[in-house]
């Protein structure tokens, strides 16, 4: 644990060394296209466009990460001819989404140390179970559970996606946003990678959440649960009235 | 035309809904059923979550019920006593059938429970329609056979009440029971239960056929619309737009299906719905009895 702790502060670290260091000599600046994205009735997901401008030489690799979230993994056993949940992990620090884009294959300039401290590729994820005493004999299993699942709805990738320079050290990249993505603050962090080193990084955020009717609707289920049953009893009673009465008359 | 579905946080396709709900509409027409047990496991088949689906069912029976209960209740064909007594029961019923649905969702077992349960009652229930469409087919020219009142255990119960519309005396612990067990049917598998309430009303109460389906219906909307507002509050599973989509389509489908089924015979009917049925049960056995793409899953964390 000690040491994922100690990755987690060089990681810190190295950000606010990375922000600094962009004050002074501006290695990397990035923006989006669109920061925010409004999931609304028509939402069948979206393309998050981003930009940057990348001084000097090296690579780029960029890593958009979602929100992170707990999630409880389970395994089925047959029992009687029929599969059954038996084993459960409860798993915390799991990213909602990811994904990443680069400029070529990541293992042609990303040095292994790298990619492990700052997460780089779903190999190098860390989950960890939220009950620190009980550790799984096939945690492993568990993780990769999790992986596969993500992958399968289109929440996790495992190859980049193409990230283009188009001249004047100008890069451009289009990451898929799923329909199915959960609402919450995604990072999406930019690494320049020059000779086998990290030569700077950036962070920015992004904002999915829920706009319009959707959003109203899927609030006031949660806040007032009660007031939203009452309202949808009375919709179906309406309705049924109305139907009764419409067909009636015909 | 994709639309986003609030609460089961999923794009689905409009026309297939509509559709979806307009066939089982058509069905629901055609048999006089409520629907709610081929709708429900079709949404599964969708795609959405198990317990979104039996919440959001659940709502839309409100309506379908609503609807119905307007045509008997004009014919005069509702008994208030007797489905008040039956609603007290299964108000009981689906309190309990809700708790128990966030136990269940809780320990990861709810998907298992559900499917399960209609493994269980589909496959009783299109066997013996099976059954009795063959054997009124093969003697459809004998007289129905008649019903005599058998003097039973259940006769010797004690709280005797009198109802008047369904001309009988009974024990007032025998519709509350089948009450209970109804309602906990609703909350747990998303139905209005009257393919297991019609039946018992009519074989274990003796209640005349004219009244049965009247007063079901006047039960099944006040405890499905307990278990929307009890699914709303605990689990907030119900989804409007899902449920708003699937009344209009089964509106529709209702329609048509009652002036097809009026064209149809009984016995080809009831032959027809338990292959229906049937076809549904094999599906959902399958499912759980084949190996599945992958032994593990995510359930729901602190995180949805």
């Amino acid at each position: 644990m000690s040491i994922t702790r100690l990755a987690q502060a060089i990681w810190c670290a190295s950000l606010i060394l990375g922000s600094a260091q962009t004050a002074y000599s501006s290695e990397i600046t990035v923006d989006l296209a669109d920061p925010v994205v409004q999931i609304t009735a028509g939402f069948s997901g979206t393309d998050l466009l981003l930009f940057g401008v990348a001084p000097g030489d090296g690579d780029i690799v960029v890593v958009v990460r979602g929100p992170i979230q707990d999630e409880v993994v389970r395994k089925k056993e047959r029992v009687l001819g029929v599969w059954v949940n038996r084993q459960e992990i409860a798993l915390e620090d799991v990213p909602a989404f990811y994904a990443m884009a680069s400029n070529r294959s990541l293992d042609e300039f990303l040095p292994g140390g790298i990619a492990n401290i700052h997460q780089i590729g779903l190999e190098n994820l860390q989950f960890h179970p939220k009950d620190k005493t009980r550790k799984a004999d096939d945690f492993e299993h568990f993780r990769h559970a999790v992986l596969r699942t993500k992958q399968r709805q289109n929440l996790y990738t495992w190859d980049p996606q193409p990230l283009i320079f188009m001249g004047n050290r100008l890069f451009r990249t289009k990451i898929r946003i799923p329909s199915n993505v959960s609402v919450g603050t995604f990072g999406i962090e930019t690494y320049l990678i020059r000779k086998g080193e990290l030569a700077d990084s950036h962070t920015t955020l992004m904002n999915v959440r829920k706009f319009g009717l959707e959003a109203s609707v899927y609030d006031f289920a949660h806040r007032q649960s009660f007031a939203y049953g009452i309202l949808a009893i009375v919709i179906a009673c309406v309705a049924g009235w109305a139907a009764n009465a419409a067909f009636r008359k015909s | 035309m994709q639309i986003y579905l609030p609460i089961a946080e999923m794009s689905v396709n409009v026309f297939m809904l509509l559709a979806l709900g307009g066939g089982v509409g058509m069905l629901s027409g055609i048999f006089g059923v409520g629907g709610g047990f081929l709708m429900t496991p079709l949404l599964f088949f969708m795609g959405i979550p198990a317990a979104v689906a039996v919440a959001t069912e659940a709502n839309q029976i409100v309506a379908s019920s609503v609807s119905g209960v307007l045509a008997h209740w004009r014919r005069g064909n509702v008994d208030i006593k007797m489905g008040a007594v039956l609603l007290a029961g299964g108000v009981l019923g689906s309190s309990f059938g809700v708790w128990l649905f966030s136990v269940l969702r809780e320990l990861g077992q709810i998907d298992l429970v559900i499917k399960l349960s209609y493994v269980v009652f589909l496959s009783i229930i299109g066997l013996l329609m099976l059954v009795e469409s063959v054997k009124s087919m093969r003697a459809s020219k004998r007289s129905a056979p008649s019903k005599a009142h058998h003097h039973t255990w259940m006769h010797g119960l004690p709280f005797k009440m009198r109802f008047r519309k369904s001309r009988l005396y009974i024990s007032a612990l025998l519709p509350l029971v089948i009450g209970v067990f109804v309602g906990l049917l609703a909350a747990i598998m998303g139905v209005g239960g009257g393919f297991v309430m019609v039946p018992a009303m009519i074989y274990l109460l003796g209640m005349p056929t004219s009244v049965v389906v009247g007063t079901s219906l006047l039960q099944i909307i006040f405890v499905t619309a307990n278990v929307t507002l009890l699914q709303s509050i605990n689990n907030q599973t119900v989804d409007v737009v899902l449920a708003m989509l699937l009344m209009v389509g089964g509106v529709i489908g209702a329609q048509f299906g009652a002036k097809i089924g009026s064209l149809l015979k009984g016995e080809q009917l009831r032959g027809l719905l338990a292959l229906i049925v049937l076809g549904v049960c094999a599906k959902l056995t399958y499912d759980l009895v084949s190996t599945p793409v992958d032994l593990y899953s995510l359930g729901t964390g602190g995180g949805h």
